[in-house]
């Protein structure tokens, strides 16, 4: 199939475009969830269209390999900025799920979201565009523009609409992120100017300055900020400081698109931009990002059994699992990078179905600490059911998404560090043991609290029968997601495919 | 017997000051027979004067060199003094437009604002072209008597009065250092001429060991800053913008300063490039101080006008920075910066103008509560603004402090582009608070008493488009002020 028209520009600005077209509706909520909603679903209609279509896409031209969609047009040229969009087995996997996501994330606050609804839907439309653009471009100036639009809806969404301390939860986000991409800012422009000088060729292109020779000490500066501006969005424990505020007061919305996209973002930079641009100094930082990811893994499980709030302990849960994405890509092999992206897209499933779950409870008896529940195995089986199905695949229960994505990442790493495998093996450990004490609090023990609560309706229902049967399919039947990363994995990591 | 040679003049080279110069003393003229309720008439006016002298401007631009010389070379119309001049007076019709509205509310339509805004902008566009030193002098003198006089114009409001006074006190003071330093400078060189100073300390290589010409320039340095409020000399910007009224505060900020920036620039990268190496080290401390003190001060302060007074001393430390790199860029990204700025930051004050009752009993962050609400586009278009001073993209104010900061970067300096970027993102708190206060508070106002008038509405709209436009597709504007750097 030839793509014969600009799709990954439409993607990125079909929201973008219908954020805009709300403003007309801002009295008129029936009229702004529609257009929203029917822009998600043309959205999804998009990436699935690609999705299904991407095996048989032939490389696209004047793309570097692995490239099967690409958009190059100059931007600002006094600067060598240019506008390329390109798309490989990687960026369609997070476009997908960007997608598939933001849909997921409109129709569970369809009810929850009751105040300035048009503008709510205007947050989530931007934030979609932004995800879609970072997961997408290919010059380093764009990525920055994205990566720094990605923030302001959500810090709106949290502040807005939040509950508890929204307020500082969402300038906290703010200005932690900020201060990381700043400095991201300063070593792209580093990199820029070091390239430029050398051959004369000042370009943001991500494909030419891949390979600038840097001297040790420069690249370990700039691969340094790098990491800081992703490791502060992954979460890398010490950085995750912000992630249990802002999951915990975000709206489920909020914490949704924030555990299921925004986490990826920074994961994505690693594995598109800090890896490759420098790969010495990466190489150089490897034992640091080891411990600090398994350090994340066992301390987020860890914390996550503490937590009385549902919510907090999804967050801190969040960390863990992260801390295998970060895992992953450290080791930086093709099995456990493939297992690090495929990772991605199974938290995003999981943890953002839980914190739908969890919404979904507290629309219903307005709390969310654990101990104000129980029996409701027997109260409202189809709830329940679902709540069992996404903690199980949550703690890695195989047959189900997260363990594909965990076991890759294990595999891969055993043979380049076992020493962090051992210890990350505990992170399988404590999710089972905080997930099955939060099953058996909620479902399983005597209520505590007389809760007249009803059972699932039928667009709850349906959102998560749809997340559920994505994760059965993912769980058991991985490979075509493997296959469509192979060829980009395989080139990342310096091997042929 | 000699004969008297004419020097050459050349009112091509002053045509935009000529043009304000003559509106404004029409203005004056006429203001003595308009009516009190009619000085609206006097505003259009002076917009129609100043969209001439804006085409004239325009005219200029790439001129060959014998049209830009006038007054024996006592002024110089490049296209460098020609961006400026593009930003005086997208400045001053800014500021017009927001005026009335504000002047009527506050009951001291008196009419003479709108020649005084005209003969300040005149004063800073000498500043610009000027080459000799005294007619930089000449024009900072014209553009501070006017200031002010501005500065104090509400003459019923005691702060407005505390303003001029102290505006006019610091301010003659700051004018001694410039007024000392040019004297030194020519005890050193003989001459007042920029270009002939130059030429002195190129051929005579003691000069720049000598001590009567390195205080010269350092007191200049202290006099111009003083006129772009940089740290330490910035004692008088928070009290002056609070206490001057709104339209005049947006005013300040943005013109003033820009023709501060303009005449230290030529000042210093063309007649004493010799001193370079002292220079930027006092510019580097300079723009450390101005951010660092800007930006802190501005975390604490509950007064929206005040508060964006001490943004307005960042935002000098940002230019600051691409001016320490000493290279083109550095220039070519003040002049971007400049342009961003006056439409960013008189585009929030047009909108603080909105918000203020009577009086301005209400310029606290506290009374946006609920404006996000009650306002959906305005309080979004504020945002725009804020998002563009705090430096996100896709604005205006990202892609200059872009610019700013790849220049110093390009000329090595790193720590001072870090400390940048760490102020940059110190300073998203206070506007952020802001938007917290507009969008997340419930609404404890009404908001009943805002008239829209299609004046400022006009200002609000094209400040905008000021931002958002130049923010996406930059390419045009950044290559006129490419153009336009000296060298």
């Amino acid at each position: 199939m030839a793509m014969n028209y600009p799709i990954l520009t439409i993607l990125i600005f079909l929201p973008l475009a219908g954020a805009l077209a709300l403003v007309p509706f801002w009295r008129r909520e029936r009229w702004a969830k529609g257009i929203a909603m029917g822009c998600a679903v043309v959205e999804l209609a998009l990436a699935g269209r690609l999705l299904f279509a991407a095996a048989g896409l032939p490389a696209a031209s004047g793309a570097p390999g692995g490239y099967f969609l690409w958009e190059d047009h100059v931007w600002i040229e006094r600067f060598g900025i240019r506008y390329t969009l390109g798309m490989d087995g990687i960026s369609l996997l997070m476009v997908a799920l960007t997608a598939f996501i933001t849909l997921l994330a409109m129709l569970v606050s369809w009810r929850g979201i009751r105040e300035r609804v048009p503008l709510h839907y205007l947050m989530l439309l931007v934030m979609e565009s932004g995800i879609m653009g970072v997961f997408l471009a290919q010059d380093l100036f764009l990525f920055y523009l994205f990566w720094e639009v990605m923030l302001i809806p959500m810090f709106f969404l949290i502040g807005i609409w939040g509950h508890g301390r929204r307020i500082y939860s969402a300038v906290k986000f703010f200005i932690y992120t900020m201060a990381g991409s700043l400095l991201m800012l300063l070593a792209i422009i580093g990199i820029y100017l070091i390239h430029g000088a050398r051959g004369g060729n000042y370009t943001f292109a991500l494909h030419d300055l891949i390979g600038t020779p840097l001297d040790p000490g420069t690249a370990l500066w700039l691969f340094a900020a790098f990491l800081f501006a992703f490791a502060i969005k992954v979460p890398v424990f010490p950085l995750h400081t912000w992630l249990p505020d802002a999951h915990t007061d975000a709206p489920t919305a909020g914490s949704v698109i924030l555990a299921g996209l925004l986490l990826k973002t920074g994961a994505y930079g690693l594995i598109r931009f800090g890896y490759p641009l420098f790969p010495t100094a990466a190489k150089a930082v490897t034992p640091l990002l080891l411990t600090l990811a398994v350090i994340g893994i066992v301390y987020g499980s860890w914390v996550a059994y503490a937590q009385e709030d549902m919510k907090r302990l999804v967050a801190y849960s969040s960390v863990g699992h992260m801390g295998f994405v970060a895992l992953g890509i450290a080791v930086w092999s093709p099995v456990a990078l493939s297992g690090a992206v495929l990772q991605m897209v199974n938290h995003g499933i999981t943890t953002g179905a839980l914190f739908a779950l969890v919404g979904m409870l507290d629309e219903r008896t307005d709390t969310r600490e654990i101990s104000a529940y129980g029996g409701l195995w027997g109260k409202v089986p189809l709830l329940a059911f679902f709540f069992l199905l996404f903690s199980m695949a949550s703690a890695g229960l195989p047959g189900l998404n997260n363990f594909v994505g965990e076991f890759l990442i294990l595999a891969g790493a055993f043979r380049v560090t076992p020493v962090a495998v051992v210890i990350a093996f505990v992170g399988i450990v404590l999710p089972l043991i905080y997930t099955v004490r939060l099953v058996q609090q909620l479902l399983f023990v005597e209520e505590r609290r007389p809760l007249t609560l009803p059972d699932l309706s039928l667009r709850e229902g349906a959102i998560l029968a749809v997340l559920a049967l994505t994760a059965v399919y993912l769980g058991v039947h991985p490979a075509p997601l493997l296959g469509l990363l192979k060829v980009s994995v395989a080139l990342l990591t310096g091997g042929l495919p | 017997m000699e004969t008297l040679v004419m020097p050459a003049i050349n009112f091509a080279a002053i045509m935009p000051e000529t043009i304000l110069s003559i509106v404004a003393m029409v203005l004056l003229l006429l203001n003595v027979f308009v009516p009190g309720e009619q000085k609206a008439y006097l505003a259009y006016l002076s917009l129609i004067g100043i969209v001439v002298a804006f085409f004239s401007v325009v005219s200029g631009w790439n001129a060959p060199l014998p049209m830009q010389e006038g007054f024996n070379g006592s002024v110089l119309q490049d296209n460098f003094s020609l961006f400026f001049k593009a930003i005086f007076l997208i400045s001053a019709g800014l500021a017009v437009l927001i005026s009335d509205h504000y002047m009527v509310k506050e009951e001291c339509n008196y009419g003479e604002l709108y020649p005084l805004i005209l003969f300040a902008t005149a004063g800073m566009m000498l500043m610009a072209s000027g080459t000799d030193l005294m007619t930089i002098f000449l024009g900072l003198e014209v553009l501070s008597v006017s200031l002010y006089v501005l500065a104090g114009y509400n003459r019923s409001n005691i702060k407005s009065n505390e303003a001029g006074l102290k505006y006019f006190l610091l301010g003659a003071f700051s004018t001694g250092f410039l007024l000392y330093g040019m004297a030194l400078t020519y005890g050193a060189t003989g001459t007042t001429k920029i270009a002939k100073i130059a030429s002195a300390a190129a051929l005579d290589a003691t000069l720049s060991s000598n001590p009567m010409f390195v205080v010269g320039m350092l007191l200049m340095a202290v006099g111009f800053s003083f006129k772009i409020a940089a740290a330490p000399f910035h004692m008088w910007t928070p009290d002056v913008y609070e206490g001057a009224p709104t339209p005049m505060t947006a005013f300040m900020s943005a013109g003033p300063k820009a023709a501060g920036f303009a005449a230290f620039i030529r000042v210093l990268m063309v007649a004493m490039p010799t001193l370079k190496a002292d220079w930027s080290d006092l510019l580097w401390i300079l723009a450390v101080l101005t951010m660092t003190v800007g930006n802190i001060i501005a975390l604490s302060q509950n007064n929206i006008k005040r508060m964006l007074a001490y943004s307005s001393i960042a935002h000098a430390g940002y230019a600051l920075v691409g001016f320490t790199a000493g290279n083109g860029e550095g220039t070519a990204g003040i002049l971007f910066y400049m342009l961003s700025y006056a439409f960013m930051n008189i585009g929030a004050f047009a909108i603080i103008i909105l918000v203020g009752k009577k009086g301005e009993p209400n310029n606290n962050v506290e009374d946006y509560a609920g404006f996000g609400v009650k306002h959906p586009v305005l309080a979004m278009i504020m945002a725009l603004f804020l998002f563009s001073l705090a430096g996100m993209p896709p604005t205006a104010g990202f892609v200059g402090k872009f610019y700013l900061f790849s220049a110093a970067l390009k000329s090595g300096y790193v720590w001072l582009v870090v400390i940048g970027v760490l102020n940059s993102a110190a300073s998203c708190y206070y506007y952020l608070r802001v938007m917290v206060y507009m969008y997340m508070k419930d609404p404890v106002e009404e908001f009943d008493w805002m008239k829209l008038s299609p004046a400022i509405w006009a200002s609000i709209a094209i400040s905008a488009v000021g931002v958002i436009v130049p923010g996406i597709v930059p390419s045009i504007i950044l290559q006129l002020a490419q153009k336009a750097i000296l060298l």
